[in-house]
């Protein structure tokens, strides 16, 4: 189990590493989204894995650390705001320059960016 | 009741915040005289408080009266205390500045105000780890929102690669929080520090890497050389009051720093020893002398503030991986002088780009300046660049005087003479190339008023700058000494395990 929750993780941070390294701003959005996934199985597995087992004490003889479930509810709530927030940001953004590129770029501008290189 | 003071600096803004959300669409002059009522009030209880902590006992705050290490807890040291006042006092001239005008450029500004104070107060005087990474999620988003204030592209540019690169430094913030809970068991900073030194650690390997992990979070949010190309991007774009109280941001990212230095690498044979003080120690000089050329390289005033306070940050960072008391004492000076001067000079470029059009804050001749604008504008340069009398050549003293490598001697006065010809290059720029010989209009004593305060702050800096530097050097021995921190925190709990 631990090596398959590991790898899961693994995966998960470098797919929204890759994203978040894109040129556009959903890309961007879509990788920090799987990057806050990965934490948060990230910090539950941080109070050891377990099956079968509450994280209540006295429900069963076999209990789990409540500890980073909680932390995890609270990283929950505050990456969902934020990629609200960040959306709403794009969309701005969008609104703004006329296109989805980070910096702001036409796609024009982008292809003679592309030639000088 | 004096032991619920300690909370006062996260509640009033919390509160104040609120209040005038309800009143979000009418009546500006309510929005005003609640924020201005709450700012105000925020300098009494600091120095309140300050006045309690520079007795040198370290007050704990248990919230909900849980004992530590299960519940969340404030500790309000001498550090914190300062932290707290020196962000209480930039606050107010801020918003008196922001009341002139500059908050009706976009909605909510008053209660966005509120709640970054809320999130910096925090942060100051939390002593749990993952409760300063959600005081830093407050004082973070409510960031993303000021640097928006008042629209424009070059905001909303500035504004997504701000708020991409801080939300994949809260992921790798939350990375270090898990390894450390992993590797210790708990997220309470004295109790990591204890647990860390009675060596009962799960794997010394898992606790280094979230340290590193957590330096590195920190070291984006102090804007530390290659973590520091936003600063000077989102500093520039921001509007003036909003850039000023920004000064105290990267400040934040420091403090944690030093909070954790003593309690995580301060000791010997702990796995964290000698770990990373020799990188962050040439990190900070090269963000130093990177600093120095950039400000040579911006073309707007605002720009070239803005890389003045990554100069602060490198001198900073230097002194803290020195770690001596001597030179975290200077540290502490110097940071005062920065923090207030920097808020001072941005103040003063938005009232130079109100008055210039087009112009703005570009380094272009344009029309005439009112002459009142310039001598602020070369006091406040001779002030940054370090030069005798003011509290910037103080600081930069104490600096020297504490950490007597050669290299930093160099790297520092070199950055300085390089700060000394940007600023000479924009100022000549600005205020002696006029092309129309139009004077200006008048300089009303109310647009002056937000940044005459903060000089006056500065200038309390000099005059009392003895008694400052034996406080500053108190502060550095209390923080120096962790076992007190651990101590006033954990009680007599150590005996429970």
């Amino acid at each position: 189990m631990e090596i398959m929750v590991a790898l899961m993780i693994a995966v998960m941070t470098g797919c929204g590493v890759y994203l978040i390294l894109r040129l556009r701003t959903f890309p961007v959005v879509l990788g920090l989204t799987m990057l806050s996934y990965a934490v948060n199985i990230f910090l539950f597995a941080m109070g050891r894995l377990r099956a079968d087992a509450p994280a209540v004490i006295g429900e069963a003889a076999n209990y789990t650390d409540p500890l980073p479930q909680a932390l995890v509810l609270t990283a929950i709530v505050i990456g969902f705001a934020m990629t609200a927030f960040l959306m709403a940001l794009a969309l701005r953004a969008w609104g703004e320059f006329g296109t989805d590129h980070v910096d702001g770029k036409t796609v024009e501008q982008d292809a003679t960016d592309e030639e000088r290189r | 009741m004096a032991s619920h003071l300690i909370i006062l600096p996260i509640l009033l803004p919390l509160f104040a915040g609120l209040l005038i959300l309800l009143e979000a669409r009418q009546r500006l002059w309510l929005r005003r005289l609640t924020g201005l009522l709450a700012t105000a009030l925020l300098v009494p209880v600091v120095l309140l408080l300050w006045h309690q902590a520079a007795s040198g006992e370290i007050a704990v705050y248990r919230l909900g009266n849980w004992a530590p290490p299960f519940g969340i807890v404030l500790v309000l040291d001498q550090l914190a205390a300062l932290m707290l006042a020196v962000t209480a006092l930039l606050a107010l001239p801020v918003y008196l500045h922001a009341c002139r005008g500059d908050d009706q450029n976009g909605a909510n500004f008053h209660a966005l105000f509120q709640f970054q104070l809320l999130g910096i107060n925090g942060a100051f005087l939390t002593g749990d780890l993952f409760n300063l990474f959600v005081f830093f999620e407050v004082l973070l988003i409510a960031s993303y929102a000021l640097l928006m204030h008042g629209q424009g592209a070059d905001r909303a540019r500035a504004g997504i690669h701000y708020v991409v690169l801080n939300l994949t430094g809260s992921s790798l913030f939350l990375f270090g929080l898990g390894l450390i809970y992993a590797a210790t068991g708990t997220l309470n900073m004295a109790d990591v520090s204890r647990v860390m030194q009675q060596g009962n650690l799960v794997s010394p390997m898992l606790l280094q890497v979230s340290a590193a992990l957590l330096l590195l979070v920190f070291s984006l949010k102090a804007a530390l050389l290659p973590l520091s190309f936003w600063l000077p991007g989102a500093y520039s774009a921001a509007s003036a009051p909003v850039a000023a109280l920004f000064a105290i941001m990267t400040k934040v990212g420091l403090y944690a720093i030093w909070r954790l230095w003593p309690l995580l690498f301060g000791h010997d044979a702990s796995p964290l020893d000698g770990l990373v003080a020799p990188w962050l120690w040439a990190l900070a000089l090269a963000t130093l002398l990177f600093a120095a050329v950039g400000a040579l390289a911006a073309t707007r005033l605002a720009a070239l503030t803005a890389w003045l306070v990554l100069v602060s940050v490198g001198s900073l960072m230097a002194v803290i991986t020195v770690a001596t008391t001597q030179a975290w004492a200077a540290g502490f000076y110097y940071l005062l002088h920065s923090t207030w001067s920097a808020a001072a000079l941005f103040l003063l470029v938005g009232l130079i780009s109100s008055r210039r059009g087009l112009l703005a804050d570009q380094l272009r001749s344009g029309n005439d300046l009112h002459p009142a604008l310039g001598i602020l504008f070369i006091l406040l340069a001779v002030m940054l660049i370090g030069l005798p009398p003011f509290s910037g050549f103080i600081g930069k003293l104490l600096l020297l005087q504490a950490v007597p490598a050669g290299i930093f001697w160099a790297v520092l006065l070199g950055s300085s003479l390089i700060v000394l010809v940007a600023f000479s290059r924009a100022g000549s720029t600005v205020f002696w190339r006029q092309q129309r010989d139009i004077f200006a209009e008048k300089m009303p004593f109310s647009d002056l008023l937000p940044l005459l305060l903060l000089l006056a702050m500065t200038f309390a800096l000099i005059i009392f700058a003895g008694p400052a530097h034996e406080a500053m050097g108190s502060i550095a021995e209390q923080l120096m000494n962790s076992q007190l921190y651990i101590e006033a925190v954990l009680g007599e709990q150590e005996v429970g395990q």
